[in-house]
């Protein structure tokens, strides 16, 4: 089968590879339909998450037609439609009962590797890196799923392939950010970050009761699709003080909640921004926490910080007086899809939402390589990039 | 609220980490102490020669920069093992080494008895400290794991899963079911109700074999085991099964120590080439979590092939 490969930093590519097969009783295999790129892919694409190899196999956000399932998967047969979810998760430790799928005990064949950076390790996620299960990806023509029990959600025929696909990642993550604000009416919520999952985030908030959302990006045509398509107001970073224009939106008080939809790499003008990036690439700090830094100063007092971007390691120059001073709330983990993608589908089944809005391209999966290089350079006004096995 | 060591038998198969006994902290001062006087005797062998009444020349400077070398390995190694009983014990074999040679450098004619009687006399009071503090930490060593027995590799682990402790117990006590998550292990038979049979692989595909049997079995609380005398491997182990608080599920504490053929040797060999038995105990145990929780322990293809991609 055709494969996308991380082969090098800012290199991909769509090799032959053999076809998965069952290895664990709780296994199915999926034909892909739909999968996608997703902003954390990029993270993997420019070499800055530890142990990706030369070969592994890419992608978390794919959907697609059971194939053939293990002895132990008694909810799934071939010929359903599913859509995976990206944290693999069994369902029945301690952590998963809590709903706390994204922290599964048992799905990281790996975890002594996270836990050496992190001190316990979290579930094993498809196509992420070694230290997070070393489990091939879903950017390809089939895939192994474990726990194939618990995760897959059957979608019913009549719903196209573009309306769903998110439920895998981006959706119910930019939810779980917005639902982490823990949103009262009245609520005004700032977003920093106007990609896919800002997008979701911003939209989320709506449905949660939010007042208001202000979004904040630098690209003139994400930060339209902030506004024309979620219903934001939006600010463009390179043009105005951040922290000042919040405070005039919201009478001085400061958002409610802010949401960093950033994550390891943003971007910042000026001497910070020169600072951090020289820190990251002589591996003095693994992440670029600009866009925290400056959620965490513009919080009104007693606020939360919801944090959904993707970080790997270190940050530097973080202003955790400003949190404690300011009884600030952090909030943050990778999204707990299983726990949102049910509810979600029903929103998107009564019309309340159409995820499909963010998708800007699509692509065969042997241009995946294309797909990478233009979501990274924000050519063509690429927001997402659905590729089609 | 409780504190870690009011329950006796959380005691004595688990004495808690990181809280130094009175013997614990006199082994670390033994530690500095040798490193102290090794670096006397490496640096200015005359002058501590002098000081001892030694002849301050011929062989004695050499000896002792020997001396030196020989308490300088002591102490670090003292400082650095987790368990130095043995090291302090060979602390003790080196005292009643320099307490002859003392006595030999009584006889020479360069030789000040006053001062060399003075050394010797604190020699002794090293010694018997020494000998103190090793025969407590035997002691202590000694009561992790079932009775007085020393081994080269002790190692422990604990890990908490969402299982009711029988049904943890019930699939333990049947050591048939150990090689399921134990990767060193082939098979294990049982031979009646308390012996069985165990087969496991050793470093570099090594296969060994040995007969164990239970020494102590609480039902739905602990199991511990212990291969008879005589075996090619000495081994001991013991699985504890506390309740977790509110619905957690059980704490399993695993300890288990051995002697490898090739005995203290053989464990250091074993370590060189990368094999950690504690962390072998992390991985089997989590291991055990899965397959008592989700029914199976899952694979990746990066874990089977080195490479996130399926192979042929």
């Amino acid at each position: 089968m055709r494969a996308t490969c991380w082969i090098d930093k800012r290199t991909v590519r769509v090799e032959q590879v053999p076809e998965p097969k069952i290895l664990n009783q709780r296994d199915a295999i999926v034909r892909i339909t739909s999968t996608a790129i997703c902003g954390s892919d990029l993270h993997l694409y420019n070499g800055l998450v530890p142990t990706v190899k030369r070969g592994d196999i890419l992608g978390h956000e794919f959907m697609g037609e059971v194939m053939e399932v293990g002895s132990g998967v008694k909810n799934l047969k071939a010929g359903d439609r599913v859509v995976v979810p990206f944290p693999i998760a069994c369902g029945a430790c301690g952590l998963c009962q809590k709903a706390l799928f994204s922290l599964c005990e048992n799905s990281n064949p790996n975890a002594w590797m996270a836990e050496k950076v992190w001190g316990y390790s979290p579930a094993g996620i498809f196509g992420y890196s070694h230290m997070l299960g070393g489990f091939p990806g879903g950017q390809s023509e089939y895939a192994r799923v474990p726990f194939a029990d618990v995760g897959p959600l059957k979608i019913p025929a009549h719903i196209p392939d573009e309306k769903v696909l998110f439920l895998s990642d981006i959706f119910p993550t930019g939810y779980m950010g917005a639902d982490n604000c823990n949103i009262q009416p009245g609520d005004v919520i700032a977003v920093w970050g106007c990609g896919p999952v800002g997008q979701f985030a911003i939209k989320s908030a709506f449905l949660l009761g939010a007042e208001r959302v202000i979004a904040i990006d630098r690209f003139p045509y994400r930060l339209r699709m902030a506004r024309e398509r979620a219903g934001a107001e939006v600010i463009n970073y390179e043009e105005v003080d951040v922290h000042d224009a919040l405070k005039e939106l919201t009478g001085g008080r400061g958002p409610d909640a802010c949401i960093d939809a950033v994550g390891m790499e943003g971007h910042a003008p000026g001497l910070i921004g020169a600072y951090d990036r020289v820190k990251q690439a002589t591996g003095l700090e693994t992440d670029r926490a600009h866009a925290l830094r400056q959620a965490i100063m513009a919080c009104r007092n007693g606020g939360t910080v919801s944090v959904i971007g993707v970080y790997a390691g270190f940050i530097d120059k973080f202003p955790f007086g400003s949190v404690m001073n300011r009884s600030l709330t952090i909030k943050t983990g990778q999204a707990h899809v299983q726990r949102y993608m049910k509810p979600l589908l029903e929103r998107v089944e009564k019309g309340e939402i159409d995820p499909s809005f963010v998708i800007t391209h699509r692509l065969p999966l042997d241009q995946a390589p294309r797909g990478y290089d233009m979501f990274l350079n924000k050519e063509d006004d690429c927001v997402k990039v659905v590729l089609t096995p | 609220m409780a504190t870690h060591g009011t329950d006796p038998d959380r005691d004595r198969w688990l004495p808690v980490r990181g809280r130094a006994t009175d013997a614990q902290r006199l082994a670390g001062g033994l530690g500095w102490f040798s490193i102290g006087l090794g670096v006397a005797g490496l640096a200015a062998p005359r002058l501590l020669a002098r000081l001892i009444g030694a002849p301050d020349r011929g062989k004695t400077p050499a000896v002792l920069r020997a001396v030196g070398v020989r308490e300088i390995a002591s102490g670090l190694g003292i400082l650095s093992q987790p368990r130095p009983a043995g090291l302090v014990w060979a602390r003790v074999a080196g005292d009643v080494m320099d307490l002859a040679l003392l006595t030999s450098a009584l006889g020479s004619r360069r030789a000040r008895p006053g001062r060399i009687v003075a050394a010797a006399a604190a020699v002794a009071g090293v010694t018997a400290l020494d000998a103190l503090t090793a025969r407590q930490l035997s002691r202590q060593d000694g009561a992790t794991v079932a009775p007085s027995r020393e081994h080269a590799v002790t190692v422990r682990k604990v890990i908490t899963i969402n299982a009711p402790r029988e049904q943890l117990y019930r699939f333990w006590r049947d050591f048939t079911n150990l090689p399921r998550f134990m990767r060193r292990l082939e098979s294990v038979e049982t031979m009646g109700e308390r012996r069985s049979r165990w087969r496991a692989r050793g470093p570099g595909g090594m296969v060994v074999e040995w007969e164990a049997e239970v020494v102590d079995d609480k039902p739905n609380e602990l199991i511990a085991w212990r291969s008879l005398p005589g075996s090619r491997l000495s081994h001991a182990g013991v699985v504890r099964f506390t309740p977790a608080p509110r619905g957690r599920g059980t704490e399993v504490a695993v300890e288990m120590a051995y002697t490898p053929p090739g005995g203290t040797l053989g464990a250091r060999m074993a370590k060189l080439v990368g094999q950690a038995p504690e962390q072998e105990l992390q991985e089997d145990l989590r291991r055990f979590k899965p397959l008592m929780e989700a029914g199976d322990i899952v694979v990746s293809e990066g874990v089977l092939y080195g490479v996130a991609r399926p192979a042929r």
